[in-house]
């Protein structure tokens, strides 16, 4: 990667342009506009060519490090290879070219789209509807979360405020029941990793609105105790939320619906290949059981006999979350990637994920310290080096495999573990990427007992090395300000 | 056995399950209690092959029909360079993850900086977030920030003007979030400052949001508005569409605290409403309760300039139930798009882009009102969209206009019926639609 030192702003000279508009021959001109609805100065948008533009782009471009250019173990990521088809399909102009406000007739495409999805995800979660309004995994909390409460409050039962969150929750848990104006009830977890039921059964009564799970867990765990604290939850009156965001290793094998989740979300820029954008567009689409599809947000695609789609709302919806129907293209992405794997090729990529977790996890355990030792799913947490008289930190590890050609895997979480290092490798990794993985890791940790120097001052070969983060914080500069 | 996603061979496979101690791929599910393994047969087609998808999804697609879009209502059919999707669909923006690993995403963190100071330089504002998921959303964080701003106060208000399905949201967020939404009237097609100032200074309100060009297309005078709101220490949060304030008032010049709206109009595909990008901006003193991603600049160990994610006390993965909002990654490539967009049209461009549509729209409407089928509503400044009276049947006029080839005169919530056209409008298809208009009336005349 080569280090390039410019912004946009800096390539600017005035006369130069990047557009060419049709001559307007229109009588009316902005000048009949009053003054005073007018801005009094030109936004200093920069004047560069098109080919300042492209070059520009493209140099930003070779400073990043994507799922196509190499190995990138991100745990709760789930950063899988994007398909190209996908892509393909979602940039038809048949799709790209329609306005969200059309007609239903003239959109009869695209609402079938979200029919075929809707159909799709709820054969392979076990749910009984979706919503795909929701842009993020976050947002899909949220609207999950909603829809929590309107149910309750729909039976008139307003004492439910409250709803539990296992400690090793991902941060997007908390915050979207705060969001969401619920009271945020945290429950212990065992030295296993797992929710302590019994801790959980102290927390239960008639003003909680539900859980939050993650299943597996942010420490890549099955929660075998589902089955009991689903009994539990739902006998104090209680719905159980499924956290999509660890989906992947039960793809084609196990259905949160079956479990006894009531409501969840998908990422289906996790699960369903759709590329992350360097952070979106994503989609988090809300599934729930049928006692709760009612209550899904407005609005929402439905089929009438003949096979006619309509775009629908219900009295009881929780509400609306989004301008329009959600980020549609990367819907069309998701339900491409379906199609491509179809019925029978689905049922592996749960089991080779968690397969090649596995795989990373039983070779370098010795090498690095394994705070529970079981078999996992699609991740598990080294919490740091076996060796800890080296003084290596986790983040230290994180910057040196940046040096190796790897993208660095999730540091510092879950909370659990002070030097968290989180690997999640995904299904679809070869055993030879996985095996070199395993052999730089083994190394970096040779490397940590004889030239520790060497792991503290990494990265050597990045375009930036340790940008200071306490001069961003204290000094924001935020802004290009000439 | 084999499928072009999984590398693994059943050799590899073999060898793996040997290292791991396990006997067979299911045996990596023991800790799942049996009755949760999924049997079955999933209710899902065969697997496709690619020239069998590809033929799927042009079927789908062209059972959607080509219109020529003349409506606006939150998304506008503006002119997108080749350049954009050339630029974004590089696999190393694309297929990245939000940007924590600096060392290996000064790509993206480079043009989210760009992009944050843009919004700045076309709003007026400081400071500006690396995007929200659209502009409802983006309003709807607004509304909540006004209340983390102002403490203790419970209410926000929202003008009549505002696009319907941003009040929508609004409402909703606020709903949940335990904040009440009032409104402020609606006065001859503008938001009412009269009504305003009877509502300020009571029952706790934090701020008022109102548009810039509303939701029936007139650019509003919101001269006096920062006054009497900042005299009872509310919030001023100006809704604005970011293409517009190449020319209009900036919500900067017009004393807001916060700002908003949605980037589509910035060369982003119409794609049935999304992805799309929203946008968020404020005065300096209350950047820390922004809620989102920011960048900031800084300089790496060797003294070189580079660029992180900061402040990031504020957000969900460090706060938890107190950050200022749950949202975390959202629309980062859809920025990108609308980076290159400004990069390229620049100073000059985005201005001629808004001469274009403004002449056309003119053009549109005063042929509109020449056909004598439509009276004017409003008598007021609008840009590129504007709402008519008519006494052609709404629904019927639609389907005839979609038979034409036309999506135009969408009728809202009031019955008025709303047209909107761009740069991309040429003469001859603002000439078309007024003939098919025309052949509607006259049909249904004969009809009578």
């Amino acid at each position: 990667m080569k280090y390039y030192d410019k912004l946009i702003f800096e390539l600017s000279k005035p006369g130069r342009k990047g557009y060419s508009l049709p001559a307007g021959k229109w009588t009316a001109t902005l000048s009949s506009i009053p003054e005073n609805l007018l801005r009094s100065e030109p936004a200093p948008l920069p004047e560069v060519s098109e080919p300042d533009v492209v070059r520009h782009y493209t140099n930003l471009s070779g400073m990043n490090f994507g799922v196509d250019n190499g190995f990138y173990p991100l745990g709760s990521c789930t950063m899988k290879y994007n398909p190209k088809i996908n892509e393909e399909a979602a940039s038809l102009q048949g799709f790209a070219s329609v306005h969200p406000l059309q007609p239903e007739s003239t959109v009869q495409g695209c609402l079938q789209v979200y029919h075929e999805l809707e159909k799709a995800l709820s054969a392979v979660t076990g749910m009984a509807a979706f919503t795909f309004n929701p842009f993020a995994g976050a947002h899909g909390e949220l609207t999950g979360l909603m829809v929590m409460r309107r149910y309750h409050l729909d039976r008139n039962d307003l004492k439910r405020t409250k709803v539990i969150v296992p400690d090793s929750a991902h941060g997007t848990n908390p915050a979207s029941a705060a969001v969401c104006g619920l009271q945020v009830v945290q429950v212990k977890s065992t030295p296993e990793g797992l929710i302590d039921v019994e801790d959980l059964k102290s927390r239960l009564d008639d003003t909680v609105a539900g859980i939050m799970m993650t299943n597996p867990n942010t420490l890549g765990l099955f929660e075998t105790e589902i089955r009991e604290i689903a009994e539990l939850v739902h006998g104090c009156g209680g719905l159980l939320y499924y956290d999509g965001a660890n989906m992947n290793p039960l793809l084609g094998k196990v259905r949160p619906g079956d479990m006894g989740f009531d409501i969840m979300h998908l990422n289906l820029h996790k699960t369903f290949s759709t590329p992350h954008g360097g952070g979106g567009p994503g989609a988090g689409p809300v599934g729930v059981s049928e006692r709760l599809a009612e209550y899904l947000p407005d609005p929402k695609v439905t089929a009438d006999a003949d096979g006619v789609y309509h775009i629908s709302r219900s009295s009881h919806a929780a509400g609306r979350v989004s301008g329009f129907m959600g980020n549609f293209s990367v819907l069309v992405k998701a339900l491409a990637y379906i199609w491509t794997l179809g019925r029978e090729n689905i049922r592996m990529a749960g089991p080779l994920s968690v397969l090649n977790a596995n795989y990373i996890k039983e070779s370098l355990k010795d090498v690095y310290r394994l705070p529970v030792d079981r078999v996992c799913k699609h991740e598990f947490v080294f919490d740091g080096l076996a060796d800890t008289s080296t003084g290596i930190t986790a983040l230290d590890v994180a910057k040196r495999l940046l040096d190796y050609g790897f993208h660095a895997p999730t540091i510092y979480f879950p909370l659990l573990f002070h030097q968290s290092i989180m690997i999640e490798p995904t299904e679809t990794e070869s055993k030879e990427t996985l095996d070199d993985f395993i052999a730089v890791m083994s190394k970096i940790a040779e490397e940590a007992a004889s030239d520790p120097e060497i792991l503290k001052s990494a990265p050597h070969n990045t375009p930036v090395r340790r940008p200071d983060e306490t001069l961003a914080a204290t000094k924001p500069v935020l802004a290009f300000n000439g | 056995m084999g499928f072009s996603y999984f590398p693994h061979t059943d050799g590899d496979i073999r060898e793996m399950l040997g290292r791991i101690g396990a006997g067979s791929l299911d045996g990596l599910y023991s800790d799942v209690p049996q009755e949760f393994i999924f049997k079955g047969e999933f209710d899902l087609p065969e697997a496709m092959s690619e020239m069998e998808v590809r033929r799927r999804f042009a079927e789908m697609a062209e059972r959607n029909r080509k219109l020529t879009v003349f409506c606006g209502c939150g998304a506008y059919d503006h002119y997108s360079p080749a350049v954009i999707p050339y630029l974004t669909s590089r696999a190393e923006f694309q297929t990245a993850y939000t940007p924590y690993q600096a060392e290996v995403s000064q790509g993206t963190l480079r043009y989210i900086f760009e992009y944050q100071s843009m919004i700045t330089m076309l709003s007026g504002m400081d400071c500006s977030n690396a995007s929200m998921y659209d502009g409802a959303t983006a309003a709807a964080e607004a509304m909540m920030m006004s209340i983390a701003c102002t403490r203790k106060k419970s209410r926000v208000l929202l003008s009549r003007t505002l696009l319907p399905q941003v009040i929508e949201v609004v409402r909703t967020y606020a709903g949940y979030h335990g904040v009440d939404i009032g409104y402020v009237a609606a006065d001859g097609g503008v938001t009412s400052l009269a009504d305003l100032q009877g509502q300020l200074g009571q029952d706790d309100v934090a701020g008022v949001l109102v548009p810039s060009v509303n939701r029936y297309g007139i650019i509003e005078d919101l001269s006096g508005f920062a006054d009497a709101v900042h005299a009872h220490k509310e919030l001023l949060m100006v809704y604005a569409d970011p293409s517009a304030l190449a020319v209009l008032k900036t919500p900067g010049e017009w004393g807001a605290d916060i700002a908003c709206g949605d980037c589509q109009s910035l060369g982003l595909p119409l794609s049935f409403g999304g992805p799309y990008c929203g946008w968020l901006a404020c005065r300096k003193e209350h950047v820390r309760k922004l809620p989102g991603r920011i960048v900031g600049e800084t300089v790496d160990m060797d003294g070189k300039r580079s660029y992180v994610l900061t402040l990031q006390a504020r957000e969900q993965h460090i706060r938890r139930e107190k950050a200022t909002s749950n949202i975390c990654s959202n629309q980062s490539l859809m920025a990108l798009y609308v980076t290159i967009y400004l990069s390229l049209l620049g100073k000059e461009g985005l201005r001629e882009v808004n001469a274009l549509s403004y002449g056309g729209a003119h053009y549109l409407y005063d042929s509109l009102l020449a056909t004598g089928l439509f009276e004017p509503v409003f008598d007021r400044p609008f840009l590129k969209e504007f709402v008519l009276k008519s006494s052609l049947p709404a629904a019927e006029l639609q389907q005839a206009l979609c038979e034409g080839g036309f999506f135009a005169a969408l009728a809202t919530e009031e019955g008025y019926l709303s047209f909107c056209a761009t740069e991309k409008r040429t003469r001859e298809e603002i000439d078309a639609l007024v003939a098919c208009i025309k052949d509607f009336a006259h049909k249904m005349h004969e009809r009578k």
